[in-house]
């Protein structure tokens, strides 16, 4: 919710600075984003339907779709120094991601196959609906950094991919952070995005080994305005003002990667930042409500920005206090500088201390980071936010755009068709 | 460590593609030249009929004894087609098998020991079994290789239990994981037997409820656990040390007898890379000692072994697999040699020198090898 909160805020910030007016419902949204991507009569997938979100299309799902209620994410090392190798582990992920995103098992299933050997899926998914997965990937500066010359791609190499710098306050652990690649699971059910994870992985040994993973229990920003704004665990609503799947205007302006950005295989993609940022939940507790309403810039309630009567009212910035996070993180502080949100809370159990080891896990996409979230994170130095909250984990990806039909595969405009 | 019956449950999984094993004893639904009434008692085990047609067939076991018995449906080799163990005094069961034309023995094992009371019977028609020459050349080296590994365990075992009983500290700490090296090569063998395991390899943490870790706590463990944290041999010490011995002496004459099938070896190959993932890479087995890389090795040297032997048909059936293999061996063999300034030698660096960073590496070399390693057993079965 911190960073969230100031994405969030963005979000929330947002409703001032533009779309306002997109009231679509959430499953309208759904079903167009859904029929834009897969370009033909896909069912509109809401949530609660236990739906598939169809894999393929002009974008990856898992950005503007419909944000679902759980996360499984993991970042991953490239091990295998063999090109060919890891674009047929690309494919079979890829083949894996189609089956599962559609509710089947991996490969030849779970049971029935040869009684010698290990069946292909892990098969705790059996019964249950698709329930809204969406699989989506990233390549991070690693893994150019590692194996660009090597996989003869070093020279389509994004100028936006570059690490993140440190932020005032950051207070990262490399265990939770980079990563050569990543995959974004995310589903209504839990046991779907981690049945997910846990099959990727079991693809990749060999070639790949997870690096870190996070779980998220509660989505804490929607790309469907209708639906209600979900809170963050610091008990506000966050991402009022997030940018909708059906805004696609501002969609091609702050999320997608355009045809002329460059480099050319990224066009139709995105970037996405995650941040692992840990809540003072203890000291937030104790914090007065009046308190907590001036450092966020909304009432608790309602979440109306200050001075204003309704959630969606737009919010009057110079009524905030000046280090107030909504008013930090609004794109109208940031000389426009608008992010899509997508974070999840989180909660790890409890520290050695017997404090909630909890706080937001912030994902953000972006059409470019230096405009987007390392804009906006600057600003937030001052943020009176900051004494609540750690960024405890970072990490930064090109999420390449869709995978359009049965025969194309994640990576392919990067590696190229021919592989 | 572990003290199931891993190498029979292998067994058992092979049997399953010719055997279709039934827990009930309620009527046959086999036609009636199709069921064998086995008669079991403490010193018999009486068949009905010597002769049946090839195809399913069903074993009504009767245990008329005054132990729990076994009853085995074996190859010419003592290869299992089928078994049912737990066969308590009074008690029917019943066993079905599909079995092909040729030679099979059963065997009655009252009180669950030893070779069993065994009866030769037939079956007849259709074709017979398919065997495949070079899986049971690769199991006779197999099982020869495991033999070895205990001829040659006990003399570096006899060496560790002597330092013990003349009370010399540093000594029997030098000469401890060198006497685990052919246990641990060949550990899911071992393990088969279930009595010995307990005995000889099991940790602390690894008793069973109701043992007393002062006077039940035997084997390789209890005695590491003497030199590097309590720093002393006592008499007690002096008397596990023989215990030691006559427990791995008890192995070596029993270790020949093994129920080894090709599927059982390329289990027990994967079973040694889980042993590793679990134990050694946590650096739970040698907790004490810190000899945990040793151990690693070892148990890598006896899955490569494994599939060595088994490699020539799994070229064949699986040539991806193989190539698969080839590379996680050498790769992990290679990693392996980081830790250790002699590649001839087996002193490997102390587990608690070894840091999270490096452990996890060794971890993902495992799982590299694990995984392609599980599919070994599919890739060998007599099709």
């Amino acid at each position: 919710m911190t960073e969230p909160s100031e994405k969030t805020t963005s979000r929330r910030a947002l409703l001032g600075w533009g779309g306002a007016g997109l009231a679509l419902g959430a499953v309208a949204a759904g079903g167009a984003v859904a029929a834009t991507r897969a370009g033909d009569d896909a069912e509109p997938a809401g949530a609660g339907t236990g739906a598939a979100i169809p894999f393929h299309g002009e974008r990856q799902a898992g950005v503007a779709t419909p944000v679902q209620d759980r996360l499984h994410f993991a970042a991953f090392d490239v091990r295998t120094e063999d090109r060919d190798a890891f674009v047929e582990m690309l494919k079979e992920w890829t083949e894996a991601a189609r089956r599962m995103t559609a509710g089947h098992a991996v490969g030849d299933g779970a049971y029935g196959g040869l009684a010698e050997a290990p069946p292909d899926d892990t098969g705790e998914a059996l019964g249950l609906k698709p329930s809204r997965l969406t699989l989506t990937i990233g390549f991070g500066p690693s893994f150019f950094d590692k194996f660009g010359e090597r996989f003869g791609i070093a020279d389509a190499r994004p100028e936006a991919l570059t690490e993140l710098p440190q932020f005032a306050g950051d207070n990262l652990d490399r265990g939770r952070s980079g990563g050569d690649l990543c995959v974004q699971a995310c589903a209504d059910d839990p046991q779907v995005a981690v049945h997910a994870i846990r099959n990727l992985a079991r693809i990749g040994f060999g070639k790949v080994v997870v690096r870190w993973s996070q779980l998220g229990f509660g989505k804490t920003s929607s790309t469907t305005p209708d639906a209600q704004t979900p809170r963050n665990l610091f008990g506000f609503k966050d991402g009022t003002r997030n940018i909708a799947g059906t805004e696609t205007d501002r969609l091609d302006e702050f999320v997608w990667v355009g045809e002329k950005d460059g480099p050319q295989w990224m066009a139709g993609g995105s970037y996405l930042v995650a941040r692992r940022i840990r809540m003072h939940i203890e000291t937030w507790d104790r914090t007065s409500l009046q308190e907590q309403e001036d450092i966020f810039g909304r009432s608790k309630g309602e979440g109306a920005p200050v001075g204003r009567a309704k959630e969606r009212d737009k919010p009057f910035l110079k009524a905030m206090m000046p280090d107030a996070h909504v008013r930090l993180a609004h794109p109208d502080s940031n000389g426009g500088a608008t992010i899509l949100r997508r974070g999840y809370s989180f909660t790890d159990g409890t520290d050695g201390l017997g404090r909630l080891d909890a706080g937001l896990f912030f994902l953000a996409y972006q059409r470019d980071p230096r405009t987007g979230f390392i804009r906006i994170q600057r600003n937030l130095a001052k943020d009176a936010l900051n004494e609540y909250i750690q960024h405890v984990g970072s990490a930064l990806f090109a999420v390449p755009p869709g995978v359009r039909d049965k025969d194309d595969w994640w990576g392919s405009t990067l590696f190229g068709k021919e592989a | 460590m572990r003290p199931v019956r891993l190498s029979v449950a292998a067994a058992t999984t092979v049997a399953a593609l010719t055997a279709v094993t039934g827990c009930t004893e309620k009527g046959s639904s086999a036609g009636s030249d199709r069921v064998v009434r086995v008669t079991a008692t403490d010193d018999k085990c009486e068949v009905s009929k010597k002769e049946f047609p090839a195809g399913h067939i069903e074993l009504a076991v009767e245990n008329k004894g005054s132990k729990v018995t076994e009853v085995y449906v074996l190859f010419p080799d003592d290869r299992i087609v089928t078994e049912r163990e737990n066969i308590g005094p009074g008690t029917k069961q019943t066993v079905t098998a599909e079995v092909k034309a040729g030679d099979y023995t059963i065997a009655c094992k009252p009180g669950m020991k030893g070779d069993g009371i065994r009866q030769s019977v037939k079956a007849t028609g259709g074709s017979a079994a398919k065997r495949d020459p070079r899986l049971d050349k690769a199991v006779a080296a197999y099982r020869e290789y495991v033999q070895q590994q205990a001829d040659e365990t006990l003399p570096l075992a006899e060496k560790f239990a002597a330092a013990v009983r003349s009370g010399d500290v540093e000594a029997a700490k030098k000469a401890y994981a060198p006497s685990r090296l052919g246990w641990e090569r060949t550990e899911p063998v071992a393990e088969s037997f279930g009595d010995i395991d307990p005995k000889v390899d099991v940790r602390e943490d690894g008793l069973e409820d109701g043992q007393d870790p002062a006077t039940d706590w035997t084997g390789w463990h209890r005695l590491e656990k003497s030199l590097w944290k309590d720093k002393k041999i006592g008499d007690r010490e002096k008397e596990l040390a023989d215990l030691l011995i006559k427990d791995l002496k008890d192995w070596q004459n029993r270790v020949g007898k093994a129920e080894i099938t090709p599927t059982s070896m390329a289990n027990g190959a994967k079973e040694l890379l889980d042993e590793v993932a679990t134990g050694k890479v946590t650096g739970e087995e040698e907790r004490y000692s810190h000899t945990d890389l040793v151990d690693f090795k070892a148990n890598v040297e006896g899955a490569e072994k494994a599939y060595e032997l088994l490699k020539p048909v799994a070229q064949a059936n699986e040539p991806e697999l193989v190539t698969e293999l080839d590379r996680q061996f050498a790769a992990l063999d290679g990693l392996l040699d980081k830790y250790r300034a002699d590649k001839d030698s087996y002193a490997f660096t102390s587990y608690d020198k070894v840091g999270d960073a490096d452990r996890k590496q060794l971890s993902d070399g495992v799982n590299a090898l694990a995984e392609p390693l599980s599919k070994l057993a599919a890739a060998v079965v007599v099709k």
